[in-house]
């Protein structure tokens, strides 16, 4: 086997541990925590855990928050903390499966796309759609939703087309020109309307500083299918890693595979990217990490990038809304700050120990 | 071709007499009509960009900024501005173009033959590009109190040989803006107020010219002056610390841009509870006339000072 792809390392099968899932839920459930009891704003943690065992069914405890407090609790910190994670989460996962599909490891949800698309549909939102009030959905999102899945779309029909053998690098050749084209017409854009043009800026730099409950739910169904699609995959990866024609012999149709779980890691981004901007770096070091801590398999890569994929990003919204309160840091800067260091802390333990 | 020259030939020469009549008419020396020769030229001005002389009165000047095209509508020098750049957009007679202050584009200022650009900053090397090409150019960037207002109105006066009619614009709007900020009532504790750019909660602190509206001359105390320090005068302020700073006027500026309103804000999910929202203390504001520092800014402080006076409780 591996003989006849010497230019691929195939990928040892490993299932995914109980031990695994538990540290990575773990992670996850610290980080949740001190998103909710942290802020720019100090509640007491004391008042606030009163508060949350208050909406406990069974019990009723008076938490002493003030109506501004409860307001800035459970309309603000709490729907931003979950959608940090709904949004690390989807990131890490597509940027797992991008990575996995096209046999890549710089692979990431900016690649085919998906996110420049995302960007320019945004833009044009922003600079040409006046005032938005009234409107049965906000057009925002939606634009932002179709331009990624447009851009993804002509990425991978360029890159069929180009190349008969279907090599993954044509593919992320021309999703790469496609990115640059749709980034260039944002840009032109954004110069014709520079009126809007800080508002792009913040929306490339990525925020989640004004999202609500709304946004929670306008997601939730988006990251839960491609989820549940994504992970459905994760043995189909494993064998796609060995190459197309040895995954066809085993009798998986690569193509088809391929295209599923394209579609299903854009629909991921796109979501993401529609509530909260664009936010680098997430989809390329929580892989990674992951990789580094407990191997290549997708049965383990796939199921802890969520986790931890959501815990990095719940910590970097934190770091994004407290370390210069009251004055909000982009959180596309933290994710790069943070994770860097972070990224190279772990390959060195890794080393170290192979 | 012939027939327009005659009359500007007459009104130059009907210029030049009254100018030599006012010189106590040294008859034999300005008996030969020179255009370019206008009482008070050559002119040196101090801009932010240092000393400019002009040599004779501009009548060709392009404004890449939109303070500076409504000062010059406002001390009459409307007439001699050839082009404004796509931001400014008042008063309506001004002459819009595609050129941008922000990207500015050296080929096609100069297209225009201007004879004096004035910008708010200089975005890259448009003042060495412009010098390079002769074009006496003003820096008159973002001032921190009126003052600094009264100084650039002044000095686009002496610089376009307009000086009596800036000298009144800034006597009428001192003393309006005197009357205005006498109405407002005597604060036992100064009321709090968050003043809103944009939907993402970016603000101002009081080190910027809306800022010192507010707080220098109304006596508001700003909730976005405890992110001062943190950043630029232009904080983007935490949701979270907006509500628990529960300030008790809010101001929109992002009116126009972001389409935002006192009811699009009550619908933001917390802020319902805010004390601004239940006593109606939200104010929508224009948000060109809210961010210049021109002669509009009466036209602001008189909303901002009316929102004030009127919910002001207890007078006592």
């Amino acid at each position: 086997m591996e003989a006849a792809a010497p230019a691929r390392t195939a990928i040892r099968p490993t299932r995914l541990r109980p031990g695994m899932l538990l540290a990575g839920l773990g992670a996850l459930a610290g980080a949740v925590a001190l998103g909710v009891l942290i802020g720019p704003v100090g509640l007491s943690p004391a008042a606030v855990l009163r508060e949350l065992a208050d909406r406990l069914p069974v019990l009723d405890v008076t938490s002493g928050l003030s109506e501004q407090q409860q307001a800035i609790l459970w309309q603000i910190r709490v729907p931003r903390v979950v959608l940090g994670g709904l949004v690390g989460g989807a990131l890490a996962m597509a940027g797992a499966a991008y990575q996995g599909v096209f046999r890549n490891p710089l692979a990431d949800p900016y690649l085919l796309g998906a996110a420049a698309g995302a960007g320019l549909g945004a833009t044009l939102v922003l600079a040409y759609v006046p005032g938005v009030d009234g409107w049965p959905i906000d057009p925002l999102p939606a634009a932002a939703f179709l331009g990624a899945l447009a851009g993804v779309a002509a990425a991978y029909t360029l890159g069929r087309s180009a190349a008969r053998s279907r090599t993954t690098t044509t593919l992320i050749l021309a999703g790469v020109a496609i990115a640059s084209f749709l980034t260039s017409i944002q840009g032109f854009i954004q110069q014709r309307e520079s009126d809007t043009l800080r508002q792009v800026y913040n929306w490339i730099l990525g925020t989640l500083g004004t999202v609500g409950w709304r946004e929670v739910a306008l997601i939730l169904p988006y990251v839960a299918v491609s989820s549940l699609v994504l992970v459905l995959h994760r043995r189909l990866l494993d064998v796609l890693a060995l190459g197309d024609e040895e995954a066809e012999s085993l009798g998986v149709r690569a193509a088809r595979v391929r295209l599923v779980v394209v579609v299903a890691a854009s629909l991921a981004t796109a979501a993401a990217v529609a509530v909260s901007g664009l936010i680098g770096f997430v989809g390329i070091i929580v892989p990674h990490a992951v990789r580094l801590l407990y191997g290549g398999s997708y049965r383990r890569v796939l199921p802890l990038s969520i986790v931890f994929g959501a815990a990095f990003l719940v910590l970097a919204d934190l770091a994004a809304r407290t370390v210069l309160a009251p004055t909000e840091i982009p959180i596309g800067v933290v994710t790069a700050f943070f994770g860097a260091p972070f990224f190279l802390l772990v390959l060195r333990r890794t080393r170290r120990v192979a | 071709m012939h027939r327009p020259r005659g009359p500007l030939i007459a009104v130059l020469l009907a210029l030049s007499l009254a100018a030599s009549a006012c010189g106590g008419g040294t008859a034999g020396q300005e008996a030969a009509p020179t255009p370019s020769v206008v009482a008070g030229f050559p002119v040196t001005v101090e801009a932010a960009n240092g000393r400019v002389t002009l040599e004779s009165r501009p009548e060709r000047i392009i404004s890449l900024s939109p303070t500076a095209t409504e000062m010059l509508f406002a001390i009459g020098a409307g007439e001699q501005v050839v082009a404004v750049d796509d931001q400014s957009d008042f008063p309506p007679e001004a002459p819009m173009t595609e050129l941008s202050g922000y990207e500015p584009n050296v080929e096609a200022i100069a297209g225009y033959e201007p004879d004096l650009v004035v910008m708010a900053d200089d975005p890259g090397e448009l003042i060495d590009s412009l010098d390079a090409l002769g074009i006496p150019s003003m820096s008159l960037p973002a001032v921190p109190t009126l003052d600094g207002s009264y100084e650039q109105i002044a000095v686009l006066g002496k610089a376009t040989g307009n000086e009596g009619a800036s000298v009144g614009l800034i006597d009428r709007m001192s003393s309006e803006i005197a009357q205005l900020v006498a109405t407002v009532p005597a604060f036992k504790t100064p009321p709090t107020y968050y003043h809103e750019l944009d939907d993402t909660y970016f603000s101002v602190t009081s080190d910027t010219f809306i800022g010192f509206v507010y707080g220098g001359l109304l006596g508001l105390e700003n909730i976005a002056d405890e992110a001062k320090g943190a950043s630029s005068g232009y904080p983007q302020l935490s949701a979270e610390y907006i509500i628990d700073a529960n300030p008790d006027f809010i101001f929109l500026a992002d009116t126009v841009c972001c389409g935002q309103s006192a009811a699009t804000l009550a619908s933001r999910p917390g802020w319902e509870s805010l004390s601004a929202v239940r006593d109606a203390n939200v104010v929508e504001l224009d948000d060109s006339i809210a961010s210049r520092w021109g002669p509009r800014v009466v036209d602001f402080i008189r909303v901002v000072v009316a929102a004030v006076s009127a919910s002001e409780p207890d007078p006592s």
